[in-house]
């Protein structure tokens, strides 16, 4: 039986990544990392930033994302981003870029808890890409 | 009748206007192939969202305590209506098929004694709603910079929704748009995207999903997304239907302006043979009486 899946990456603008044979994806899940596998219970969650990770027949990708909402069910796994970037497109000056930024939103004072904390999870995150 | 050069002169000015209108239909024209291209390339996203909210509202455990932006606030006093129309005027019916929409939906609410507010998105709209309507628009928003409609501007306007939302200004949220159905066709539409509207509700709701965090958690953290969402839809839909609307409106001012020149060009050669006529007829009248 093979162990393969299909996963479908979309973002606002256009349908941005499609594969059908991926054996895992991990994703940061809001409440910690998540390995999901074939016939995975059907699942709903939600995305902080992070990285995604896919693995496949055809070779492992990885992803930066922002936010999101990823879906499980009957093997086919639909992950909605608004901002998704691969990592391997992701070269010194945007990821110095995306840092910035991420570092100015966090350091702000007048934002809640709960974005604070989404802010340097973005910071932490774009450091250890290196 | 005019004269000869005025005649010419006119023919010239035409022409040139049909040179205008042909070149902005071949603009719109590649436009138009783009903006269909992005609108039907957001429809996944959307979809996706509203299936997922669709599952997460069925899978709730406690209907009472649903965020507010699923269930609304229990009352229907304060309307909020969103008109979405563009910033650049010579589309045809676009703009002007919303606005009429739109205030048919206004005067129905204002006939049953509630209030009204107005937020619109795209200068065309404010022009037009101001003179009648102008002490109900509550804020007038415009991208004009931005050259394609982006997720970045949709978000901006999502927020001020929630935000005005949140202040509890509002208790029911209706946006206005064109949707896109080919080039001639573009079909005004009324969406409602607070209360989120589930009428269609034949969803397979035996479908047992696990979530993480819980549904309330998961639904107050993706409604307001889903807000933005809609919103970027119906900017897509706009974007391809006003270059839809302007193309036919441009294809038939060009084709006006032929039969005009073609109309100018007949009088012209009949005024020109009238004067020769005229001449030789003073001519020979002239030599006879000699």
């Amino acid at each position: 039986m093979s162990e393969e899946f299909k996963i479908e990456i979309v973002n606002p603008e256009k349908s941005f990544l499609v594969k059908e044979d991926v054996v895992e994806v991990v994703v940061p899940a809001f409440e910690g990392e998540m390995g999901i596998l074939k016939d995975h219970i059907s699942i709903i969650s939600f995305l902080k930033p992070g990285i995604i990770k896919v693995f496949s027949k055809s070779g492992d990708e990885n992803y930066y994302v922002e936010d999101g909402i990823i879906e499980f069910k009957n093997n086919n796994l639909s992950i909605l981003t608004s901002t998704i970037i691969s990592v391997a497109d992701l070269d010194k000056s945007k990821q110095g870029d995306l840092l910035k930024k991420a570092e100015s939103e966090a350091s702000k004072s007048e934002i809640s808890d709960q974005a604070k904390y989404l802010a340097d999870q973005k910071v932490e995150v774009l450091r250890s890409i290196n | 009748m005019a004269s000869l050069d005025d005649l010419k002169k006119r023919i010239a000015s035409v022409k040139s206007t049909q040179k205008i209108t042909k070149a902005m239909k071949m603009v719109a024209a590649a436009k138009l192939r783009r903006a269909q291209e992005s609108a039907e390339r957001g429809r996944p996203y959307s979809d996706k969202m509203n299936n997922i909210i669709l599952n997460l509202s069925n899978g709730i455990s406690d209907k009472e305590n649903a965020p507010k932006l699923l269930s609304g606030t229990g009352e229907n006093k304060v309307h909020l209506c969103v008109v979405m129309t563009s910033d650049r005027g010579l589309c045809g019916g676009f703009n002007s098929n919303i606005i009429k929409k739109a205030k048919s939906y206004f005067s129905k609410i204002l006939n049953e004694g509630k209030q009204l507010k107005i937020i619109t998105v795209g200068s065309k709209g404010n022009d037009q709603l101001k003179r009648v309507y102008g002490d109900k628009i509550i804020e007038n928003i415009s991208f004009k910079e931005s050259k394609n409609a982006n997720y970045f501007d949709a978000g901006k306007v999502g927020r001020i929704i929630i935000e005005k939302f949140e202040a509890g200004e509002f208790d029911i949220c209706t946006i206005f748009y064109n949707q896109f159905k080919n080039v001639i066709t573009q079909l005004p539409q009324a969406q409602q995207i607070i209360p989120l509207n589930n009428e269609e509700d034949h969803n397979n709701s035996d479908e047992s999903y696990e979530f993480e965090p819980d549904e309330d958690e998961i639904l107050s953290n993706l409604l307001p997304k889903n807000i933005s969402t809609q919103i970027f839809k119906a900017m897509l839909e706009n974007s391809a239907s006003e270059q839809g609307s302007r193309m036919s409106a441009m294809d038939n001012a060009t084709r006006n302006a032929g039969e005009m020149v073609d109309k100018l060009t007949i009088e012209y050669n009949r005024s020109r043979q009238a004067a020769i006529t005229k001449e030789l007829i003073e001519i020979i009248s002239g030599a006879e009486s000699l």
